[in-house]
């Protein structure tokens, strides 16, 4: 790390100039956009390219090339229908989802509602063992493919009506389906697919067959490329480009070196070390754009030091966000006073008032009326960049606490679940979370009721969790966003974690490429981007 | 020298097996949880976590647990099936994808490293105190001091993106040009003891009796040097080349990642990341072959350069 910087510092001279040379050749193409050329974006070797099994963003990416999914965000982050002419529901129980006609598969097979249901009885059967098979735990029957051996092959929530519509029955109400639509696992799959009913072809992952606006180019090549070509096919909106290579790269720092020189068109993630100088590098190709990450403190609640509020409060109040967001994240992340991300609707700024607002002096005195421990420690996986941070806010705990404070480094996140998981002391520990989808329910529901699938901190509120139910229950948006609020409300009393700082998309791209847009989900839009000739 | 190299063959089969339950050892011991490491920090479905606990046998632990995954992976192993990695790619196709560019790297490498060192080290050991030798030895003490991860980047850095003299990155299926760079950059640290070794060991040869008996018997110097003196200075250097090939091959992880070459390295060090205990084992299992290989051929070549050298 410390010799990475030393390469930044020296590189700091040389990158201004390279800058003004890069903003010269710019300044004289002749700006026209090429709809025949390919463009190359970095993505990680994705660990599946299966729509049920994609959980990380490289795979996500290029299932997004591949795919066109029921329904999309625009960019006030509200759903719209893109695959599916329309989702509705009277009671938020049974929804019907009419598809588009005239989609077809790069296979030529048509679109159908079949399509759609073997794909989600794909990727529910427990046996298959899919990444994503709890999105489809809200519909009717998922309990029934659960197990080693399961009572059912099909979710009988899922019926088909005619070729282009079929009915969704869940087994509670839960008003935010229609924006779940939007995730990668509710792709539908071609015939082609399986090789027999239920089973996955497997060549099929090597060279996916979508209905997307692009279609594969020659197979996936491991840790080299996957390319894709525009599928003229595509009854939706057109791309304004001929072609996608997808470049594998397992460094960061070798894409941005790539993209300095023109190698590489677009770096999703540009890495922290290179972070200072790339608004020098790139100029107006350094951008950011809203994303939906939130870093968090959590609190061991299940232990004795920790389990009153005001010893969580007056630590957060020690904190100085905006000190850390600037000095060591040079301003790439923003500093967080609420509990979800501001991309989702319902989302009100410092909903934990006081005990977002930085005040030592008030933070000591409730520190020492509640008796908090004399020592804190916080751990974080070591392999994530997160010393810098950690050590910087270990050093506020300590000045403005009056604590000793340190830092303790577990090998990788996993180890550190491990030892959570078992209860073991850990003192205060980092995390992280990417929604899904944009939804209130969507940070809430995962990370702190008590059944929460990322709750690993022990808090447990059986009134935060009846109205988290209350709220996906509710007959509309607006409904369940006021219950989602009060929800949030229960948080800021109860502090089982200390919101930190919400993340960006900070990502750069050559200068042969022009409307380059990252949605939440660090995707590239791939309708929008253009190559210039 | 048949027979020696039959029971070199035969030595070699136990080191393997050997290494390899090493190897196997360690990373069962290392292994915390490889599904949540896979997932990152996303929560494990326990759909998925059962799947793969089922597929890779993860909840036989302990010794016993140890030897039934053991011997189930060296029976695979024997069958030429060198078994799946979490992801649930073939473990031998990710070899034979990442050993042609690995072996070319290393090529390039090895040959970069004898002729500039050993070229180099053979004049500076000519001309002794001289200024050429003077500055190789500081250029040599600069580039030892300086560690891979260093000149890499700074490499990168320079020729690639400040002067465009080098694609910055090779990628997959570079030509030659691409892995000139990184060949360079890997080759360096090997280059550097080339030459140092090379110069000492002709520097003290020159002094030899037997230089001295040519030089009275009025044979030419380039006949001194280029017959006599390198001959009997090479030993040592072919040494280190050998164990230095084996080296090149398996040390590659900064080369291969700072210049994004999905080789053996750059493979490795992804699986030990995702904590994938039969890639790991695989591809070190691979690696330990080649480096007894390389040592049987630098044994071999010895004999050729001194005849003095008999295997019975």
């Amino acid at each position: 790390m410390r010799v990475r910087r030393l390469a930044a510092w020296t590189a700091l001279p040389l990158a201004a100039t390279l800058g003004l040379v890069a903003c010269g050749s710019g300044g004289g193409g002749s700006g026209a956009t090429d709809p025949n050329a390919a463009v190359r974006i970095e993505i990680a070797e994705p660990q599946h390219l299966v729509p049920t099994n994609t959980t990380e963003t490289s795979g996500s990416q290029v299932l997004a090339a591949l795919f066109s999914p029921l329904i999309d965000y625009d960019d006030a982050n509200q759903a719209y229908e893109v695959a599916a002419e329309s989702v509705t529901s009277e009671d938020n129980i049974t929804w019907t989802i009419k598809l588009k006609d005239g989609y077809t598969f790069h296979n030529g097979e048509p679109v159908t509602a079949d399509n759609y249901i073997d794909a989600w009885n794909y990727g529910a059967y427990a046996p298959n063992g899919q990444g994503s098979s709890y999105f489809f735990e809200k519909i009717a029957g998922y309990d029934e493919l659960q197990g080693e051996t399961p009572a059912a092959q099909a979710l009988s929530g899922l019926e088909k009506v005619d070729d282009l519509t079929f009915t969704v029955t869940l087994s509670a109400p839960y008003s935010d389906f229609r924006t779940m639509l939007g995730y990668n696992a509710f792709y539908p799959l071609p015939k082609a697919a399986f090789s027999e009913p239920g089973v996955l072809d497997e060549g099929y992952e090597q060279a996916p067959i979508g209905q997307g606006p692009f279609k594969m180019k020659g197979t996936w090549q491991h840790d080299a490329r996957v390319e894709v070509e525009r599928y003229d096919a595509f009854p939706g909106e057109q791309p304004k480009v001929a072609g996608v290579e997808f470049r594998i790269y397992q460094q960061p720092a070798a894409a941005y070196a790539d993209v300095l020189s023109d190698n590489l068109d677009v770096i999703k993630a540009i890495p922290t070390e290179n972070l200072s100088t790339a608004p020098t590098d790139l100029g107006d190709r350094f951008q950011t754009s809203p994303g939906s990450s939130f870093q968090f403190l959590s609190f061991p609640t299940y232990q004795e030091e920790f389990s009153n509020p005001d010893v969580r409060k007056a630590i957060s109040m020690a904190i100085d966000r905006e000190e850390i967001t600037k000095a060591v994240f040079k301003d790439s992340q923003t500093p967080a006073r609420s509990f979800v991300s501001p991309v989702v609707a319902g989302y009100r700024e410092n909903t934990i008032g006081d005990a977002g607002t930085f005040d030592p002096a008030k933070a000591k005195a409730l520190y020492e009326s509640a008796g908090g421990p004399s020592q804190i420690e916080i751990s974080y996986n070591g392999d994530g960049g997160h010393k810098d941070w950690v050590d910087a806010t270990c050093n506020q705990l300590k000045a403005n606490l009056d604590v000793e404070c340190v830092g303790n480094a577990e090998p990788k996140f996993s180890d550190l679940l491990t030892k959570v998981k078992a209860e073991q002391s850990v003192g205060l520990f980092r995390m992280a979370w990417v929604m899904d989808y944009p939804s209130m329910e969507n940070y809430l529901g995962p990370l702190y009721s008590s059944t929460g699938s990322a709750n690993f901190y022990g808090y447990e509120n059986p009134e935060f969790d009846k109205l988290v139910a209350e709220g996906s229950a509710a007959a509309s948006e607006e409904e369940a966003i006021a219950k989602y609020q009060q929800a949030e409300e229960l948080l800021a009393e109860d502090m089982p974690v200390i919101p930190l700082r919400y993340g960006q998309n900070v990502f750069g791209h050559s200068s042969k490429v022009t409307n380059v847009e990252l949605d939440l989900f660090n995707r590239v839009d791939l309708l929008k981007i253009e190559a210039v000739q | 020298m048949v027979r020696f190299i039959l029971r070199r063959l035969l030595q070699m089969v136990l080191a393997f097996f050997g290494t390899t339950l090493i190897v196997y050892a360690l990373m069962f011991a290392g292994q915390g949880d490889p599904i949540q490491a896979l997932a990152g920090e996303r929560p494990v479905t326990e759909a998925q976590r059962a799947y793969l606990t089922e597929k890779f046998h993860l909840d036989r632990t302990g010794i016993d647990g140890f030897f039934y995954r053991y011997f189930d992976y060296i029976r695979n192993l024997l069958q030429g099936d060198l078994g799946e990695s979490l992801t649930g790619r073939q473990i031998g196709d990710i070899l034979a994808a990442a050993w042609p560019v690995t072996i070319k790297l290393a090529l390039i490498a090895m040959t970069v490293t004898v002729l500039v060192g050993v070229t180099a080290g053979v004049l500076a050991g000519i001309r002794r105190a001289s200024i050429f030798d003077n500055s190789t030895l500081l250029l040599t003490l600069v580039v030892l001091a300086v560690p891979t991860i260093v000149l890499a980047p700074i490499a990168q850095y320079l020729l690639g993106v400040r002067w465009q003299l080098f694609p910055p990155t090779a990628g997959a299926d570079p030509d030659f040009y691409a892995l000139l760079l990184p060949g360079i950059v890997l080759g360096s640290l090997s280059l550097a003891t080339a030459l140092r070794l090379t110069r000492t060991s002709v520097a003290e040869n020159l002094r030899a009796d037997y230089v001295r008996t040519a030089r009275s018997k009025g044979l030419v110097k380039r006949r001194i040097v280029g017959i006599h003196v390198l001959r009997n200075s090479l030993i040592p250097v072919v040494t280190f080349l050998g164990v230095e090939l084996g080296n090149l091959m398996g040390g590659a992880i900064i080369t291969e990642g700072v210049f994004n070459i999905p080789g053996v390295g750059f493979n490795l060090f992804r699986a030990i990341r995702t904590e994938d205990g039969p890639l790991v084992v695989g591809i070190v299992s691979v690696l330990v072959v080649v480096y007894l290989i390389a040592n049987l051929v630098v044994d071999v070549l010895y004999a050729v350069l001194d005849p003095r050298i008999r295997y019975e």
